[in-house]
């Protein structure tokens, strides 16, 4: 005989009320549920309707929760079933049936209605809101028979429903009360400028046009202003807002505002009596955005299962809308007033405009048209009251020194992707798997994304792209989430951990976890090796490099292939090797019946495929250092030919080249280290795309940092201009040394310099030369402990079994 | 289908290095053996749960669970269980410590296998 469980009523079968109880089911709660929905289907995504209208979805498309979801949780459904009262006396909800069912909990979700104008007609055939499938139907249908269609309301879903029923062939007016569409979302310039693209895709506009009548007999045939111009129209939609739903609680003697009125725990004025989403009005306000249900039905499921939670204190809420190839973005304040300090830009030919908001120094808000890739970021800025600095202002404005600084994907819209394209490359996931996500799962946060679809999770190179698809499911962003640590073992930052291990003199990474008191007491494949680096970095002569928290290429100093095989890379310093090198490596090639030679990019030879047991053997019949191909350290020197043999050389790039790469290899840097030296400006070894680039001229070298040619390429810096070789030395050594103190580990230095900025990095050494000098000293320091790994591991018997031998039993 | 168990001893405690896999044939069967910090140790198939394959050996090993070298996915070494967001599963294999020998069982059919 189990326990009577508690009976919870839920009325309203839509996003806010069947997310809240999803949350309650994820946190275990316990609770007889019965659900009650007016309109007959499943739950579905109403944020998505403009789409089925559009046509690029259908309505099986857009249905969160099908019937065999219901049933699986033990959910009692009664769909096309309106409740009508709660009475708190018998505690029980009556439905119009006559149902009654008692409960000891009730959320009211029951969301909100077309606002229809109260003007003669409005009650006529062919008139009809935008709202859920029914009305979305009822445009179908029309756009089949009629040809004229007049939409009143010119806010977000006035013209998403405008440019449906234009994708369904009809001629559609939209009418708009005032100058300006979306004046609650834009400002003027970003007003007219939706307003020319959408009358580029076919959309007629009535401006400043009130309706006083709706003409016809049983079905309407047009609409009179009050300035007694008409309009022809033989269908009519509604969209001039939306009102919340609060017959029921009326009815039922809850206090009833604008909405249904609820204290910070969604608590109605009755009592055992909650309520989510649209219905609802919380300290003032009515939400009508997806995003804030969803925060309203945390709170809720958190208070209803006993858990501890913070209490609901509102939502900032943005606005983007939602037609495909038209990108608005809205977020906080949009209007000048003298108070402001306006930030903007306008661009006529690409039909772009930005425009940022401050209120002493602080961002208040956003309105992007036509490129909305800062939306995400922007509405963070906002929703955190950020101050504006020079850093912010070129990444949102796009002055930044980089060339790209986004994915792959930048400026590709995440609305006009096909639910089945690839998002996160590495994993497999596609749009629709993280949208589900999001709305089945209520996530706020590319790490909740990440956790359930294993997007972003291998190289990141997508983030942008996941922020995106958060941004565009949710209208609304971001919320605050807790401090991230460097992982999830962890709520400290990479400074924190560094400052600890230096304050407390701590030793070992399980040292180091166990008094930062880790979650997981021996760490992760993220933090281990991160650590490990830090303690090296800080200790050089003293740390023990910990080969359990190496990653598996660094352990084993080859690269693993997917086969199990290994890759060895020796070095060719510069790029330059002898007939005699060439002779062995082909001899030791053929022996060991390595598959593949592959010449590299970082010009050397790549031995692909050996086998696990024969690497060592290898290395031995090499007889050559590590090329280090495996490893968070310098990679190679690319050169060119130089002043050697070249008719353009003014420098010898192939002498400095491999002075370099002998005088910097083996040593750990926070991410993998590349290189290159050029003898002349003709560039022919690629500076622009190293982490350090060097040109020679005729007097002497520049040096380039931070570039990339690689997930997200980036174009180096240009860094200084010296004279002589010893400078030379002398500023990549202080670059590198300032990089291994200050990188976090897995960060390249591309990445480096633009969340240092290129001005601090240039004052630390440029201008002031005891600290460069210093910092050169700490790298030689540094470097004088070094070892070729292969040669180690030839003399180190034990270790060399443990990591090489199959023994065969 | 005969349904004995073979047992292999497969070296002395002191032969496995604290988190670092070792490579292990026993019979047809490859197995990637752990000794994880608490001394325990367990063996696995070295067969990467992946699509793509692989092997595990060369993971890194937190407490009980095992990053695997290739994909960063989490295992359970003690139920071969993938954690999620990833799913699948790897074979298991008990293991005995008799002393300062460590043995490991397969079963007669996967041997048949």
């Amino acid at each position: 005989m189990r326990m009577e469980r508690q009976k919870l009523v839920l009325i309203g079968n839509g996003m806010a009320g069947v997310g809240t109880i999803e949350q309650i089911l994820k946190l275990g709660g316990a609770y007889d549920i019965t659900i009650f929905g007016s309109e007959p289907h499943p739950n579905y995504n109403r944020i998505m309707l403009s789409y089925v209208l559009e046509g690029s979805k259908s309505i099986e498309d857009i249905i969160l929760n099908d019937r065999q979801w219901y049933a699986d949780n033990n959910i009692t459904l009664h769909t096309g079933t309106t409740v009508v009262k709660i009475d708190e006396e018998s505690r029980q909800v009556i439905a119009d049936n006559g149902q009654a069912v008692p409960y000891d909990k009730v959320i009211i979700a029951t969301g909100s209605n077309s606002f229809i104008l109260p003007v003669p007609g409005s009650t006529k055939e062919g008139v009809v809101g935008f709202r859920d499938i029914a009305d979305c139907d009822a445009m179908l249908a029309a756009a089949k028979q009629y040809r004229t269609a007049a939409v009143i309301g010119g806010g977000l879903l006035g013209l998403e429903a405008a440019k449906g029923l234009v994708n369904l062939g009809m001629d559609v007016t939209v009418v708009h009360l005032l100058e300006d569409l979306m004046e609650r979302q834009l400002d003027h310039t970003a007003s007219s400028m939706l307003q020319a693209e959408l009358t580029r895709q076919g959309v007629k506009f009535a401006m400043g046009k009130q309706t006083a009548e709706l003409t016809g007999d049983e079905r309407v045939n047009g609409l009179r202003f009050s300035d007694g111009t008409e309009l022809q129209a033989d269908f009519v939609v509604m969209a001039v807002g939306i009102k919340p739903n609060t017959q029921l609680a009326k009815d039922s003697g809850i206090t009833v505002n604008r909405g249904i009125v609820v204290d910070d725990y969604l608590q109605t004025s009755m009592e055992n009596v909650y309520s989510v989403g649209e219905c609802t009005e919380h300290r003032g306000t009515c939400y009508g955005l997806v995003a804030p249900l969803f925060e309203q039905g945390m709170v809720l499921a958190k208070h209803l299962c006993g858990a501890a939670t913070q209490p609901y204190e509102g939502s900032v809420v943005s606005t983007k809308l939602k037609i495909s190839g038209v990108d608005v973005f809205s977020a906080g304040e949009f209007t000048d007033t003298p108070e402001h300090t306006v930030i903007s830009a306008k661009d006529e030919w690409k039909r772009t405009y930005k425009k940022i908001l401050l209120k002493n120094n602080v961002i208040v808000g956003a309105v992007l048209f036509g490129d909305v890739t800062e939306s995400a970021n922007l509405q963070k800025l906002v929703k955190q009251g950020t101050e504006m600095t020079d850093e912010i202002y070129s990444e949102v404005m796009g002055t930044g020194c980089c060339g790209s600084g986004g994915s792959a994907k930048k400026g590709m819209s995440v609305e006009a992707m096909a639910d089945e394209e690839i998002v996160c490359g590495c994993n497999g996931v596609t749009k629709k798997a993280i949208v589900d996500a999001v709305t089945e799962n209520g996530f706020t946060t590319v790490d909740e994304i990440k956790a359930c679809t294993g997007a972003t999770r291998s190289c990141g190179g997508c983030k942008p792209v996941v922020e995106q698809i958060l941004q565009f499911v949710l209208g609304d962003s971001f919320k605050e989430s807790a401090k991230a640590g460097i992982c999830g073992c962890t709520s400290l930052s990479r400074d924190e951990i560094v400052a600890e291990i230096t304050a407390k003199g701590l030793k070992t990474t399980k040292e180091v976890m166990n008094v930062l008191e880790w979650k997981q007491p021996e760490g992760c494949s993220k933090c281990r090796p991160a650590v490990n680096y830090y303690l090296g970095m800080i200790y050089p002569d003293t740390h023990e490099d910990e080969k359990e928290s190496r990653f598996v290429n660094e352990r084993m100093s080859a690269n693993i292939q997917k086969d199990g095989t290994f890759t060895v890379v020796p070095r060719m310093y510069g790029g330059v090797t002898t007939p005699e090198d060439l002779k062995r490596i082909a001899d030791v090639s053929l022996k060991y019946d390595v598959k593949v030679v592959k010449v590299t990019g970082g010009q050397r030879l790549d031995l692909i495929g050996v086998k696990k047991e024969d690497v060592p053997k290898v290395w031995e019949e090499l007889d050559m250092p590590s090329g280090y191909a495996y490893a968070k350290s310098l990679r190679t020197v690319k050169t060119c030919v130089g002043s050697q043999f070249c008719r353009f050389g003014t420098q010898d790039s192939m002498g400095m080249g491999a002075l370099l790469e002998r005088k910097y290899e083996r040593l750990d840097f926070p991410a993998k280290f590349k290189m290159a030296v050029n003898g002349c400006p003709r560039n022919c070894a690629e500076s622009c795309t190293k982490d350090i680039g060097i040109v020679g001229n005729d007097g002497g070298w520049e040096v380039f940092i931070g570039g990339n040619g690689g997930i997200k390429p980036r174009i180096a810096d240009s860094f200084c201009k010296v004279k002589t070789d010893e400078e030379l030395i002398e500023v990549c050594s202080a670059v590198m040394q300032f990089y291994r103190e200050t990188g976090n580990y897995l960060e390249r230095t591309s990445e480096w310099v633009e969340r240092m900025g290129l001005e601090k990095i240039q004052s630390v050494i440029l201008n002031n030369e005891e600290n460069r000098k210093e910092l050169a000293a700490r790298i030689d320091f540094a470097l004088a402990q070094v070892s070729d790994p292969w040669e180690k591991m030839l003399k180190d018997e034990d270790t060399r079994s443990a990591l090489f031998e199959k023994a065969q039993h | 289908m005969e349904n004995t168990n073979h047992e292999y001893t497969i070296g002395t405690v002191q032969h496995f290095l604290p988190q670092i896999g070792r490579v292990i044939g026993c019979g047809p069967v490859e197995l990637a053996v752990f000794k994880t910090s608490d001394g325990q140790i367990f063996a696995v198939e070295n067969k990467n749960p992946h699509p793509k394959g692989g092997p595990l050996a060369e993971g890194i090993v937190s407490g009980h669970y095992l990053y695997d070298p290739l994909y960063d996915w989490k295992i359970d070494l003690r139920s071969g269980e993938v954690q999620a967001p990833d799913n699948g599963t790897v074979a298991t294999f008990p293991v005995t410590v008799d002393g300062d020998s460590v043995k490991v069982t397969l079963q007669g059919t996967l041997i048949q296998s």
